[in-house]
């Protein structure tokens, strides 16, 4: 068994519409059994990726593979994959059993066969009774479902999700993320799934490819991508950053200690692989959640004390999002409100650890 | 103010035109149908008892029932072949992008655009440079020019409507072109094939214009067939031949446009 295949590889694949460049030279690939994003702005050339795998585009240059087969010639039909859509397209004509059985009839499963397999897909998806409705009966979470149980009776090769759970609402939205990922995870099945959103993306993936452009800025898992983004696109795209720009005083204690114009010492871990001399510039980035608001500095050699004033307090709930002033600049934080928020116009010390700040290389 | 100047608004006037109106164009059309049913032999009001026999005359007319079964024929293979090369245009032009799309699309639906005697005789014209005699066959082919636009801007219409992501569903699915046609595409745009029909089938049955230039010698139409008796003179028998017309002319579209309701809030 070739165990370490990918399911689906793209090499070099670049996608041109004219003069337009949708997708530039990029390789991927997606693991047996994982579950990969594509994650990025609108227009940044998720979806063209996506319908290019799925045979609906065809690539300008560069080759797809599926379980290690060229298919850039194969058309869609002979693919063998799954694809959920935005907006479920469900054949309004036909039942929901009719819709599941769709694709099991043109693999020619015999009728007894197709009918058992297609009531597991709906016990699957939890909607085991609905089979002789018309998709119009249904609720736009329950047509979802069904769209997913067509998509994954026929047992494809690869899962296409090209943003299934943008169409519902917020609530719906969770629970439907929830449960996807579980039939994934049980069914096993590779999986691509587009998405601009990053609480789907954090929640749900093996594997974030972060795309802008055309390009891939970013892959990893999750936790990678979110706590060390590897430039300042990722970095403002997912999650709440503070950007600035510092250069390089000196070290101590195998710390750096950087000036940052308008703002004071800033006292941050050394990146391993950045080029960080004396005097070299770099880019800061601190996500919002890492900075602290303290009532007094603290003593502790690693973190940096700042002196603030917030500006404007975003009560959230369980959390609170403050703009301080930091000197020249407007620091954005998110800290957990212990018995009640900070108030406006409070007098604060603004905290960070030195290994909370990301380092990067200036564009 | 008086009450009759009170009553007297711009909208009651406006309703009292729109009758004016309508009496003038339907007017005349129940005359004839009431007509059709006077016993008289001489067609003239007051009518004169009530009777059948101008349509049983009709229905002994060899004439009339051979003018009729004509438009029929031609009129179901209008409808079929119109429909059949309306659909498949369509499609080529709402799913496939390819050269020269604007000018076809003129071309398909300029038919209707250009007056029909010109259309008429432009077709007669380049028969004779073909020095192909008229047939049958150059009856249908008018027919069909004349009728395909109808049966383009209205499937057209309803193919934008439906969604690529149905086509892309049921290809990713394993169906092939054909069977995506057949099962997803076909059905979905059925209410509107099905009323390119009745257009089709409707505007042929009672044309007269194209069909007075193109039938050959001694076929005759139903409306051409009355063209030809008024010649002579105004029997009652026209007034029920005309009265027929109505009905059918009325009736199809009617039913169809009912059929097609279903079908559309079945699909919604």
């Amino acid at each position: 068994m070739s165990d370490r295949q990918p399911v689906v590889e793209l090499r070099e694949v670049v996608k041109r519409y004219g003069n337009f460049t949708a997708v530039q030279p990029i390789d991927l690939s997606v693991e047996a059994g994982a579950f990969v994003t594509l994650l990025g702005p609108s227009g940044c050339g998720k979806t063209t990726t996506l319908r290019m795998v799925a045979g609906l585009a065809a690539p300008t240059a560069g080759d797809i593979l599926i379980k290690g087969a060229r298919v850039n010639d194969v058309p869609i039909h002979k693919r063998n994959l799954g694809i959920v859509f935005q907006n479920y397209a469900l054949f309004p004509h036909k039942s929901v059993f009719d819709n599941v059985a769709f694709g099991l009839k043109y693999r020619k499963v015999a009728n007894p066969e197709i009918a058992k397999r297609v009531q597991r897909a709906l016990d699957l998806v939890q909607l085991p009774q609905m089979a002789e409705r018309l998709p119009n009966q249904l609720s736009g979470g329950q047509q979802q479902r069904i769209a997913l149980a067509r998509a994954i009776v026929v047992e494809p090769d690869v899962l296409l999700l090209d943003e299934p759970l943008s169409a519902l609402d917020a609530n719906l939205r969770e629970e439907m993320r929830v449960e996807l990922k579980k039939i994934q995870h049980q069914l096993g099945i590779a999986t691509i799934f587009v998405t601009h959103d990053q609480s789907e993306a954090l929640a749900m993936s093996d594997k974030i490819i972060v795309m802008n452009q055309g390009r891939i800025e970013q892959q990893g898992s999750p936790e990678e991508v979110y706590t060390r983004p590897r430039s300042e696109f990722v970095a403002r795209f997912l999650g709440n950053s503070n950007l600035l720009d510092g250069r390089v005083l000196g070290r101590a204690d195998g710390l750096l200690r950087l000036a940052v114009g308008g703002l004071g010492d800033i006292l941050a871990e050394p990146d391993g692989v950045l080029e960080a001399g004396d005097g070299a510039s770099l880019r800061l980035v601190v996500r919002a959640e890492k900075l602290r608001l303290a009532a007094s500095p603290t003593p502790e050699a690693d973190v940096t004390n700042l002196a603030g004033r917030i500006e404007t307090v975003d009560y959230q709930g369980q959390s609170a999002r403050y703009f301080v002033t930091v000197g020249a600049h407007s620091l954005q934080v998110i800290n957990p409100i212990d018995q009640r928020p900070h108030a406006e116009g409070a007098e604060v010390s603004v905290q960070v650890r030195a290994r909370d700040i990301v380092l990067l290389q200036p564009e | 103010m008086s009450a009759l100047a009170r009553a007297i608004t711009g909208w009651s006037l406006i309703r009292a035109f729109t009758v004016l109106v309508y009496l003038f164009m339907f007017l005349p059309v129940a005359v004839v149908v009431l007509l059709a049913f006077n016993a008289n032999q001489f067609g003239s009001f007051p009518m004169e008892g009530f009777s059948v026999r101008w349509f049983a005359a009709l229905w002994n007319n060899d004439a009339i029932v051979r003018a009729f079964k004509t438009s029929v024929l031609l009129g179901g293979l209008t409808a079929v072949l119109s429909t059949t090369i309306g659909v498949l245009a369509s499609l080529a032009l709402v799913r496939y992008d390819f050269r020269g799309k604007g000018l076809i699309t003129t071309a398909m639906i300029a038919p209707i655009l250009v007056p029909e005697v010109v259309l008429a005789v432009a077709l007669l014209l380049f028969l004779r440079w073909l020095e192909m005699p008229k047939s049958f066959l150059l009856l249908l082919l008018g027919h069909v020019i004349f009728t395909l636009p109808f049966v383009v801007l209205i499937v057209q219409a309803r193919l934008v409507a439906v969604r690529r992501e149905f086509e892309e569903a049921a290809l990713s699915l394993g169906a092939n072109g054909f069977q995506t046609f057949r099962e997803v595409t076909l059905p979905l745009i059925m209410p509107a094939v099905f009323a390119g029909m009745i257009f089709a089938f409707t505007i042929s049955f009672d044309d007269i214009t194209g069909t007075l230039f193109w039938k050959p010698g001694g076929v005759e139409t139903v409306p051409t067939q009355i063209f030809a008796m008024l010649r002579h003179s105004i029997s009652p028998e026209i007034n029920a031949l005309g009265a027929v017309m109505v009905v059918v002319t009325v009736a199809v579209p009617l039913l169809g446009a009912a059929i097609a309701r279903r079908m559309a809030t079945t699909l919604k």
